[in-house]
């Protein structure tokens, strides 16, 4: 089941309203256009504290064309959870809730609500839009900050730790779906949506969002530096699916390390990580080396 | 009019009334002593009883975020907590009333830590008073069954539409039997029809941005609204009283007091809570004795009784207020509340007992109404604006 | 101006709660609507310029633009609502033929 542009063209809602509050090349309005294209007429978004609550819209008017509800920070995944027990209580199975996220609030201060929702199993699909630190607030480090990036709160050396594997995290929730995206590759989350709207249960995705205002790269470069991501193997596409595991055709040529693109080029293009060096670049070769290591692993074990 | 007695203690009797009221969704947490609530509607969903949704979450700020969901999803919703378990919920709290959603919340008060201690005070359920919450608290078994379900016509009314909390004290109500007269379920029914999508519903159909930014004046207009939601409810919840009595079971209230003795009185104790039903014997003894004294129970501390205090206070010669809960560097909370209302039209004594879960018995009511009326008639009332601590074991 | 409602202010409680939720309604629930920033096209700095005889109407500015301000339908050639475009170039780096041209604005 793919989709195709002349399918998203002819859909229902635009997702994104022209003339919005996102910063210029916002890859998160990248994100909510696919959204909202797939499943707007349908869906009820919940979203908490994040830059997609400025995003949405200032004084009585929405920038989104969806239903769509504030709530606090570490709330999101239970507000959807109740939100989609109402709608099953009522019979109106068709509607699908999505808690749309940060990566704050999504692996950080909402990650125990995440993981209760995956637990549980609730019926709703979450998506984490994952700008790797707390932009809306002034780019502070989040547990998706990658290693050595500085932030405002890592403003010197960089971040001492490691990047959070949110999605591979949610996939040992055995949930019937989990999957990572990016906002360089439209089709393959759009596709990736309108499976997961197919399964009823607790879905998942994590959505690549490279963000020019934090990670300090030209806004025009938004689509380049997520497709960069892939590229260069940084960023690996993969979906499990009901008990099968396939790394996504995007990244499918990367998994061999001879196909990628210098990671230099991925690294060096972003002035969070302008003060690395070549070992530096090179540890962090070797981090994602193990990250592969660990999808093939996943593809070998979910390969029924 | 079909009664039926059995004998429950508290947290099975909110159960019950959780089920008569035909919830469609409940999420909540374990925290003591307030599980038997939910184990027991956990246990009635199992098994079919009540065709609702049990949400079983990671917590309880889960808990509150789930039922707001589900209200928002034009769902009937409740949950139930206690202490820090409401605590931890504190930022739903507000959410919650600030979005209108008609939630109802079962609350057993308990002690807030350090030290750990499950028993009763009141400092947990005066914590959300400023927020926006109806905010009520029975006096026995009886009464906590009847405000669960009264709090569902009161919350989700039109003239209402803000979430309510039913506050029962640790142990003394939620673990103790009494009897009980529960309703059928076709008097429910009559009493308490399905749920209207107010004040909103989520719907992909019709999109809209609930709680987007907006300007400073937008938001006090919003919390305007919620004040006269507030003040509209003291109508409601005295006909909603009335109604009740007369289609579920025969038994008025009296709104947001309850008036014990006090038609001659020249002084007025006031309480809310279980240990009510102390003070009251306490009453009837000094009363025994000659001297005229009555009780004005609070039920609801949100909306405040402004009225009926007002009016219970234009014959008192002097006011004691009990608190089992402390403003930290001021007074007794409903001491402070009592001496606003009253802007010293008459004199309050301020007793803090019963903190920490203290058993405060009608002997300890006895002492405290004494020396009140002891100290007024003598004109020792100077230092009355100082709340006075009752602890009759500690030596200083 | 300076208000006060008790109570006993209350008067025809059935429709002040409608006027309270009324103000309720348009002052938390906002509809979709263009423009919540604002006419966002006084942003840009560059602008985008469409070279039609480049153009081979594959969508892709379509599809990446982050504020949904170009129209396009396939085997058209897209255009693009300035009034909203923030000027990004996003477009025009996703141009697989380099048609779109960022321009210096000129105001």
């Amino acid at each position: 089941m793919s989709v195709s542009l002349p399918q998203l063209v002819k859909s229902p809602r635009k997702g994104v309203m022209p003339g919005n509050p996102a910063c210029m090349g916002c890859p998160h309005t990248i994100g909510l256009k696919i959204v909202g294209r797939v499943l707007g007429d349908r869906a009820v978004l919940v979203v908490p504290a994040g830059c997609t609550s400025i995003i949405v819209g200032y004084g009585g008017k929405e920038s989104l064309d969806m239903s769509f509800v504030h709530v606090p920070f570490a709330s999101a995944a239970a507000v959807a959870a109740g939100l989609a027990a109402a709608f099953e209580r009522k019979g109106l199975s068709d509607r699908i809730v999505i808690a749309w996220m940060g990566d704050g609030g999504g692996a950080d201060i909402g990650f125990a609500t995440l993981s209760g929702a995956a637990i549980r199993n609730d019926n709703i699909i979450a998506i984490v839009s994952d700008n790797e630190a707390y932009m809306n607030t002034g780019i502070q480090a989040s547990s998706t900050t990658p290693w050595k990036a500085r932030t405002t709160t890592s403003p010197v050396i960089g971040k001492t730790e490691e990047k959070k594997d949110l999605a591979t995290i949610m996939l040992m929730h055995k949930v019937p779906y989990v999957a990572t995206a990016s906002v360089g590759y439209p089709l393959d989350f759009a596709a990736k949506l309108k499976r997961a709207a197919e399964i009823k249960g607790f879905r998942f995705i994590h959505l690549h969002s490279p963000c020019p205002t934090g990670w300090r790269f030209d806004a025009s470069k938004t689509v380049e530096m997520a497709k960069l991501a892939v590229e260069t193997g940084a960023w690996i596409l993969w979906e499990y699916n009901r008990g099968r595991f396939e790394i996504s055709p995007p990244s499918k040529p990367f998994a061999d390390p001879s196909k990628r693109k210098p990671l230099k080029d991925y690294i060096m293009a972003q002035g969070r990580f302008s003060h690395l060096k070549d070992e530096d670049i090179e540890f962090i070769a070797r981090k994602i080396e193990e990250n592969w290591r660990i999808v093939r692993m996943l593809e070998k074990i979910f390969s029924s | 009019m079909g009664l039926h007695r059995k004998v429950l203690i508290g947290n099975f009797a909110v159960a019950e009334a959780v089920k008569l009221a035909r919830v469609d969704v409940v999420a909540a947490y374990p925290i003591t002593p307030q599980t038997l609530i939910v184990e027991r509607i956990a246990d009635m969903v199992e098994r079919g009883e009540l065709k609702a949704k049990y949400i079983r979450v990671e917590s309880e700020h889960s808990a509150l975020a789930a039922v707001y969901g589900a209200a928002l999803g034009g769902a009937r919703v409740f949950t139930a907590t206690s202490s820090h378990g409401l605590l931890y919920m504190y930022e739903v709290v507000w959410w919650a009333a600030y979005s209108k959603a008609p939630i109802v919340m079962g609350l057993v008060t308990r002690v807030i830590g350090p030290p750990w201690n499950i028993h009763s005070d009141h400092h947990d359920i005066l914590s959300v008073r400023d927020s926006g919450w109806i905010v009520a608290m029975a006096e026995n078994v009886q009464e906590a069954f009847d405000l669960t379900i009264q709090a569902f016509r009161i919350a989700e009314d039109k003239r209402v539409l803000q979430p309510m909390m039913v506050g029962l004290d640790a142990f003394t109500l939620s673990h103790t039997a009494e009897p009980l007269d529960v309703p059928d379920q076709s008097d429910v029914d009559a009493f308490l029809p399905p749920r209207e999508p107010l004040p909103f519903v989520m719907d992909p159909a019709k999109p809209f941005a609930m709680g987007n930014l907006g300007p400073d004046e937008w938001t006090m207009e919003l919390r305007w609204t919620v004040w006269r939601s507030l003040e509209r409810a003291k109508h409601v919840i005295k006909e909603v009283d009335r109604e009740y009595a007369k289609k579920v079971n025969g038994r008025e209230y009296g709104g947001l007091v309850e008036r014990y003795r006090l038609d001659d009185a020249k002084y007025v104790a006031i309480t809310w809570g279980a240990w009510s039903g102390d003070a009251k014997e306490a009453v009837d003894k000094l009363r025994d004795e000659g001297v005229p004294i009555g009780l004005l129970r609070i039920r609801f501390a949100r909306p405040f009784p402004r009225e009926e205090l007002l009016e219970v206070a234009s014959g008192a010669k002097a006011i004691v207020v009990v608190d089992r809960a402390v403003s930290m560097g001021l007074d007794g909370v409903f001491s402070t509340e009592v001496r606003s209302v009253l802007s010293g039209r008459v004199p309050v004594k301020s007793v803090v007992a019963g903190i920490g879960g203290v058993d405060t018995s009608y002997r300890d009511f006895v002492n405290i109404f004494k020396r009140f009326v002891d100290e007024y008639e003598k004109g020792e009332t100077q230092e009355w604006i100082v709340p006075e601590w009752y602890m009759p074991w500690f030596k200083g | 101006m300076w208000f006060r409602y008790s109570a006993s202010h209350v008067r025809d409680p059935l429709k002040e709660a409608e006027e309270d939720l009324e103000l309720f309604r348009k002052r938390m629930l906002s509809p979709p609507m263009e423009g919540a920033a604002g006419p966002t096209g006084t942003w840009r700095i560059m602008k985008p310029v469409i070279h039609e005889d480049k153009c081979v109407k594959c969508g892709m500015c379509w599809l990446y633009c982050p504020e949904n301000v170009v129209s396009w339908e396939p085997g058209r050639v897209p255009s693009i609502d300035m009034t909203y475009c923030k000027g990004c170039g996003v477009c025009a780096s996703v141009c697989p033929r380099k048609a779109i041209e960022m321009v210096v604005e000129e105001v």
